[in-house]
């Protein structure tokens, strides 16, 4: 749902105006903004000029709400309804949250997706999330001056399909048109490929603050290949700073201690371990609520050594996405270094000493996802011409379904490149069954226990035959965005499935639109205003497009009747856009799409022809 | 009018052959994509983006295939009317089973020892033996057009690639 500036009827916009996009880097400690200004990518400040927003949302017995560094400066006096690193909690159960018990909030474990009792109600992670997208969305549109045709929103390469979908609506929930979620590790490979011209393979090391991404990518002559991807999704700085937590418990003699303390504590931890970045030995004082006066120092050496399994832990995946690429270390030309967490030295040394060279510092570890996201989105809005770079990333995770005996059958391997489909038949097990259950998992092991659970869902309506005699084709689509949806049809009857592989906890259409309708009208805005201003720029920007399409290729691929039968409906569609009939618009849209897919083929013929002349001659008769 | 259902190898513009570089197609698919994908058309009309869409995926699948060398073998002998891969045809060579249950067995060894060096050592026996049958499946397929003894070779190419398949998996089990 495209979000647009209300135009006056009869008021177009200018056919090549700059249209306003966004990439966002929606981390677990810190969020960003940024866009494509001037040809430059930029990230967007404050009005206290930070360009950092901590991810930190804060919610008060009266329903307010706080953001950024307002709420984490009161995340010890409140820990319990202040939600820190929520990005954590995304699509995730609580079974699947090992450290739950230690952590201050109160959760309630909800299908598919815990959620936080706080002061102001339960809270899911979405909704956590959407508290800080709103933010960033308000941030740049205050400083863009418009409102936001899209935004590009980054998500681990190493998230599963729940993470992506519960990051979705996040987006959707803050009220934004989502371009694409891209994964981060290929954000920042376009944001330094771009700015150095690099060719070859390179491969990106994402430490955030709670995930830990590696991609291996080939860059060559503008296309970004991801060539393998893994990581771990709950490996990041935290865990640093909960080495260092345990490390003063243990030399204070501590024992239990309130969530206060422990949010104090967690406090300096992570302070002590980012000045260790800087200096060989780090002073950690602290008074706890009951009196109790912490002085401690702390070595570089100590602290290595007591997170070395953390740093050992992180090269594991580079090993394996090395593997699935077929390379060796020494086939990587350059290491970007990405993430807050990088910073560390010892991460440096061992990324180095892995990989055989010196890693890439050359740009801000905290801004270079933010940045490539934002020239993604950029290209996507529809500014840039056809020598654009392009992307091709993969999924992370392997897709499959559930067979007999518990086992997993794969049907897209891990690092398939997207978008992609691919379908496998299945048959019944019993005489006379009816109905198959099509349960989706995704991971890398043999038994679907070990795997996450994405969907179940039931063909019916099988006409009975012998065991092994119906065909059930089950079809897997993966699209721009790593999102999975599945079909199932038996293929004698043509009895057929479908589904949008939503966790449990996803939010349906109906329960976005009410909560954007809610909002809305606490704005005092109107919805009906702004359907008919969405609709009416997506027409103006379908006629548009259909006029360009027939400015390069009418001549040479449609009759003249053709082309003036497209030309009368894009007449008609801009009779309507000039009015005030949403429906009309609607229609008049709806009818010229359906007019022009014959054109539509054509040109996609013309371009594949076009990529085939290429290289033809000098490889077909070689 | 192109036709969706044309072959892979016609889809890439490359010739029906095994004996492809690894840079032929990756060029050819890069080329390609470079044209249709969905990306390219963030700008078109619905309906250009929904065939990117599906071109693209087209494209990928074509590229999955083409890229490994036993998926490609399989599909060429497909075009030419024969499925190498049928399960009827399961006989082989004893001493060609015989090298192979030796294999195996090296493998459980080394994974029961968490060796990586022997790992090392048998998969790169086992990648010799592929190689020399690739170069098999090359000069059959493309010179002699032998499909019948191609077919043959293909079978017992399967089972290295899925013994080196189980090599890789060891690896990632021996570093935990
Ligand atoms: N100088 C530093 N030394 C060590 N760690 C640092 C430093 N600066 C930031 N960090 C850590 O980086 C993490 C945040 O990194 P960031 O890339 O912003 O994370 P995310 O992408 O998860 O939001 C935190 O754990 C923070 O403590
Ligand atoms: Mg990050």
């Amino acid at each position: 749902m495209a979000l647009l500036q209300i135009a006056e009827p009869g008021q177009s916009t200018a056919p090549h105006e700059h249209r306003l996009a966004v990439g966002i880097d929606l981390g677990t400690t810190n969020s960003l903004v940024a866009t494509v200004r001037n040809g430059i990518a930029v990230v967007l400040n404050d009005e206290h000029g930070r360009s950092l927003l901590p991810s930190v949302v804060r919610y008060s017995p009266d329903g307010s709400v706080q953001v950024g560094y307002e709420a984490q400066a009161q995340a010890s006096a409140d820990p319990h309804n202040t939600i820190i690193s929520a990005k954590r909690f995304m699509g995730r159960g609580i079974k699947d949250l090992p450290d739950a018990a230690t952590l201050p909030y109160h959760f309630v474990d909800a299908p598919g997706m815990v959620q936080i009792r706080t002061a102001a109600g339960v809270k899911s992670p979405v909704e956590v999330s959407a508290e800080i997208l709103k933010v960033l969305k308000r941030r740049a549109e205050a400083s863009l001056g418009g409102e936001l045709i899209g935004a590009v929103i980054t998500v681990p390469a190493y998230f599963d399909d729940a993470q992506r979908q519960a990051t979705k609506d996040a987006a959707r929930l803050a009220g934004l048109n989502v371009l694409r979620l891209l994964n981060e590790p290929t954000a920042a490979a376009i944001a330094y490929g771009l700015d150095n011209a690099a060719e070859g393979i390179y491969a990106v090391y994402d430490l955030g603050g709670g995930t830990f991404d590696i991609s291996i990518l080939r860059l060559t002559r503008g296309v970004f290949e991801v060539m393998a991807t893994n990581g771990d999704s709950a490996l990041g700085g935290d865990d640093f700073d909960r080495r260092i937590y345990c490390w003063i418990l243990e030399q204070a003699g501590l024992h239990a201690i309130t969530d206060h303390d422990k949010a104090l504590l967690l406090a300096k931890a992570r302070e002590a371990k980012e000045m260790l970045s800087e200096q060989p030995s780090v002073r950690i004082t602290a008074v706890l609520s009951g009196g109790e006066l912490i002085d401690l120092t702390l070595t570089e050496d100590a602290f290595n050594d007591m997170t070395e399994s953390l740093v050992a832990k992180t090269l594991l995946p580079c090993r394996k996405a090395l593997r699935d690429a077929g390379l060796k270390p020494a086939d990587v030309k350059g290491v970007v270094m990405v993430g807050g967490s990088t910073r560390i030295p010892r991460i440096q040394a061992a990324v180095g000493e892995f990989f055989g060279q010196t890693p890439l510092n050359n740009l801000d570890p905290d801004k270079v996802v933010a940045l490539g996201a934002a020239m993604q989105a950029n290209v996507l809005a529809g500014n840039k011409g056809q020598d654009d770079w392009l992307l091709l990333d993969v999924v992370p995770l392997s897709l499959g379904i559930e067979t007999m005996g518990g086992l997993v059958e794969k049907i897209i391997p891990r690092n398939s490149t997207i978008p992609l489909a691919r379908a496998q038949e299945f048959t019944t097990y019993k005489d006379g069954q009816t109905a198959m259950m099509i349960h989706v998992v995704q991971g890398e092991r043999e038994l679907v226990s070990d795997c996450r659970s994405l969907a179940r869902f039931e063909l019916r309506g099988i006409p009975p035959m012998v065991a092994g005699a119906a065909r059930v084709r089950v079809t897997f689509q993966v699209d721009a965005d790593g999102l999975l949806s599945v079909t199932a049809r038996e293929m004698s009857t043509g009895v057929e499935a479908h589904i949008e592989v939503k966790p449990s906890y996803g939010l349906t259409d109906e329960e976005v639109a009410r909560m954007l309708q809610d909002s809305y009208t606490h704005a005092s805005e109107d919805m009906a205003a702004r359907n008919l201003a969405e609709a009416r720029v997506d027409g103006q920007r379908l006629a548009e497009a259909t006029r360009s399409a027939l400015a390069a290729d009418g001549e040479a691929l449609l009759t003249a009747e053709e082309r003036a039968a497209i030309e009368s409906l894009i007449a008609t569609l801009e009779r309507a856009l000039a009015g005030n009939d949403l429906k009309a618009i609607k229609q008049a849209a709806d009818a010229l799409n359906q007019g022009t897919v014959e054109f539509a083929a054509s040109r996609m013929d013309a371009s594949v022809r076009r990529a085939l002349t290429g290289h033809r001659l000098e490889e077909i008769d070689v | 009018m192109l036709d969706f259902n044309r072959n892979h190898f016609e889809l890439f513009g490359l010739r029906p052959a095994f004996r492809l570089s690894r840079e032929q197609i990756d060029r050819a698919y890069r080329e390609i994509q470079t044209e249709i994908h969905p990306d390219r058309f963030a700008h078109a009309g619905e309906a250009e983006q929904r065939l990117a869409m599906q071109w693209t995926a087209r494209v990928n699948e074509a590229y999955a295939t083409l890229r490994e060398p036993f998926e490609r073998a399989r599909y060429l002998l497909e075009l030419h009317g024969v499925q190498a891969m049928d399960a009827r045809n399961t006989a082989m060579p004893a001493d060609f089973l015989m090298q192979q249950m030796a294999w195996r067995e090296q493998l459980e060894t080394a994974k029961g020892k968490s060796d990586i060096n022997a790992l090392q050592r048998l998969e790169q026996a086992v990648r010799g033996e592929a190689e020399a049958l690739e170069r098999e499946l090359a000069e059959l397929l493309d010179e002699r057009h032998d499909y019948g003894r191609a077919a043959e070779t293909l079978r017992k190419y399967r089972f290295l690639d899925k013994l080196l398949v189980e090599i890789e998996a060891a690896y990632d089990e021996i570093d935990g």
